[in-house]
């Protein structure tokens, strides 16, 4: 039978009632054929694992050397409650750390700051001062593990504090592994914690580019994130283009502070999301790959092969998960790490059952982490290397992800770039937009969600919840006084007056942020300090 | 003709969680409601402020952080206080089943929980307060 033939007879069978599309409304054929990938060149499109463009993988021998690190984003209550459950993780084989901050934190605010009642400790781990972290690390060796911080607003100040606990248990900043989270234009876009306007914000992470590829140069700086664009609402094609925009954003700010881009570009990383559409999640990975690559030499002509990889981090989709049976997060989460894992992924975290009701518990936990334990070790999937490399539907769609990625690059360029877009609300309008669109696709069942709009259960869900206890908040308080009256406060003011010098004369802010927290300045003193001269920001409300 | 219902929309405190608020926001306001929305980060008393010189029907707040035993009631306090017990308070986020019961009783009229639909809520808005 030839083709024509069979696509006739195919369009005389019964089809179901449904729209076929990924979850991002690309349109999907029933059949993908060679001719889908015309023109098809294997050296320049895919070529080997570890070689340019890098479509099947950064590393030569990427899962058969060494699996990815399985890194489960965890903290809440204190940062003794949170070592706890960090020694507990590593003690089930977890290999590598990675913090969850509470809002105060994030936002670089105290315990005792009135806009933190009732938030401390609750969605993360409360860190006010340098003794929090040393309590956090107690006991966990920072040259043996890689530890990944969510942090962005305060992450010079987070690294900072990383840096005195590593120095204080005899670790030299050279050897310390990790990332700080550090994307600031994402905030402004997506996930919406910020303190200061996006210049300023710049500035501070250009001097923390500079500082890291000097005394801490193992360190990723940035970890370029469409996690948090997805879970406000965007789709797969706006989580890859908008993150990719913002990574070259900040190669663009560090070139133009004066840096050479194959000094800072190999410590740049990425996190992304694995949402529910399989094969798309896995062409999202690829084309991210390819894209960067590609303009990371042919436009900013870096040289080092190291500034073409793009090493990333995946979560699954806190936003795909359902309150209603609340065990089908544990089949939802295993697909969607399977995708991580066959697009290519350096580590991964993989969600609770039960995390639409609160922190996860530590049986809901270990479940998320057997569930990479299992693909590592008993699917085959690590076996070799992109095993849907090569496949017409897969090449196809990473295909069309990259060339709408390039349209949505012209239109952020005519807006001026990623900053006045964001000024603009152009990203936000977007992401909102999507999220509207998706709900009304489920609403209308157009779309699917298990348990929300079909195969649904009467009556509430019967697990175990995690309840963080609200004399935690007073704790902490205590604790902070405490700090506060051992140290010495004349060193902290004059520690914070050369601060506000520096922000305002364009010195590099690292030196003297590590000099503040060596005095058990706290988190809110050195932001308060920094707001001062930066100013804070003002979001454009749109909806 | 009848008057429009009228709705402020608010996140309080530092969560900044609003691919939810924003979906109600524009579901409302598509259903023919009028809408105010504050932004991110708003303190209690600037929400209760807003929705006395707004002159709204309800107030509906989006928290997902957890704080919801320490907004909630600051809410319901400050409308007492100021004698605008007549605005409806209601809700939605991440809030555990027993913590929805205390918080009806202190006054909160309704919490929304994950999955909840759009068309769920308008017709809630829309029934509340006719019946008021």
């Amino acid at each position: 039978m030839n083709k024509e033939d069979w696509k006739k007879k195919q369009k005389t069978c019964k089809e179901r009632d449904f729209r076929f599309t990924t979850v991002s409304d690309l349109p999907v054929k029933p059949l993908y054929l060679p001719d889908d990938i015309r023109d098809f060149d294997y050296d320049k499109k895919l070529s080997y694992p570890g070689e340019f463009p890098f479509t099947r993988g950064v590393y030569t021998n990427m899962y058969r050397g060494r699996l990815w690190t399985m890194r489960q984003f965890s903290g809440f209550g204190t940062a003794k409650d949170t070592n706890e459950r960090y020694k507990y993780l590593l003690k089930h084989g977890q290999t590598g750390l990675s913090v969850a901050f509470d809002f105060p934190t994030l936002y670089g605010r105290d315990s005792d700051d009135p806009f933190s009642q009732g938030e401390v400790g609750k969605c993360g781990v409360a860190i006010d001062t340098l003794r929090d972290m040393e309590i956090l690390f107690d006991g966990i060796p920072l040259d043996k593990i890689s530890t990944s911080m969510t942090i962005n607003p305060p992450a010079a100040i987070l690294l900072a504090m990383y840096i005195v606990v590593g120095e204080k248990q005899g670790v030299l900043a050279e050897v310390l592994t990790g990332t700080i989270q550090n994307d600031m234009l994402k905030e402004y876009q997506a996930q919406k914690t910020w303190i200061y306007p996006p210049e300023p914000s710049l500035r501070i992470i250009t001097d923390i580019l500079e500082y890291c590829s000097e005394h801490v140069p193992k360190w990723n700086t940035i970890s370029i994130s469409g996690y948090h664009i997805r879970e406000a609402g965007s789709t797969a094609l706006q989580e890859l283009a908008f993150t990719l925009a913002n990574g070259l954003t900040y190669v663009e700010y560090g070139t133009k502070a004066g840096l050479s881009v194959d000094k800072f570009a190999p410590r740049l990383s990425f996190f992304f999301n694995s949402h529910l559409d399989f094969f798309e999640e896995i062409a999202k990975y690829r084309a991210a790959r390819r894209i960067w690559a590609k303009v990371m030499h042919d436009k900013y002509r870096a040289q080092n092969p190291r500034s073409y990889l793009m090493r990333f981090h995946t979560q699954t989709a806190g936003c795909t998960l359902t309150a209603q049976q609340p065990e089908n997060n544990i089949i939802r989460t295993a697909f969607q790490a399977l995708a991580a894992v066959l697009g290519g992924t350096q580590s991964l975290h993989t969600n609770s059952m039960d995390e639409t009701y609160a922190l996860p518990t530590e049986r809901a936990v270990k479940i998320a982490l057997r569930t990479q334990q299992l693909i590592a070790h008993e699917t085959g999937a690590a076996n070799t290397i992109d095993p849907l490399g090569g496949s017409y539907y897969v090449e196809a769609l990473t295909d069309e992800l990259e060339k709408r990625t390039y349209e949505y690059f012209d239109k952020i360029d005519t807006l001026g770039g990623v900053v006045p877009a964001i000024e603009k609300g152009f990203f936000q309008r977007e992401i909102s937009r999507s999220a509207y669109e998706y709900q009304r696709a489920l609403e209308h069942k157009v779309k699917y969600h298990v348990g929300i709009n079909m195969f649904e259960e009467e009556g509430g869900a019967d697990i175990e919840i995690l309840k963080i206890p609200e004399e935690i908040e007073k704790n902490q308080i205590e604790e902070l006084k405490e700090v506060k009256k051992q140290r010495n406060s004349v060193k902290v003011k004059r520690a914070l007056k050369q601060l506000y010098s520096a922000a305002g004369n364009g010195e590099n802010l690292m030196p003297r942020i590590l000099d503040c927290v060596r005095e058990y300045a706290t988190l809110g003193e050195i932001c308060s300090t920094l707001k001062e001269e930066f100013g804070i920001y003002h979001e454009p409300i749109i909806f | 003709m009848q008057k429009k219902i009228r709705v402020l929309i608010g996140k309080p405190g530092l969560d900044g969680h609003d691919r939810g608020v924003k979906i109600v926001a524009a579901a409302l306001r598509d259903a023919g409601i009028e809408v105010i929305y504050t932004g991110l980060h708003q303190t209690c008393e600037s929400i209760v402020e807003a929705a006395i010189q707004e002159d709204v029907d309800i107030i509906g707040l989006s928290i997902l952080s957890g704080a919801h035993m320490t907004i909630f009631p600051k809410i319901i306090n400050l409308l007492k206080q100021k004698e605008a017990e007549d605005i409806i308070v209601i809700g939605g986020g991440i809030i555990p089943e027993e913590d929805i019961k205390k918080l009806n009783e202190m006054g909160v009229k309704k919490l929304f929980t994950p999955g909840t639909s759009t068309k769920e809520i308008i017709k809630y808005v829309k029934s509340i307060v006719q019946k008021t």
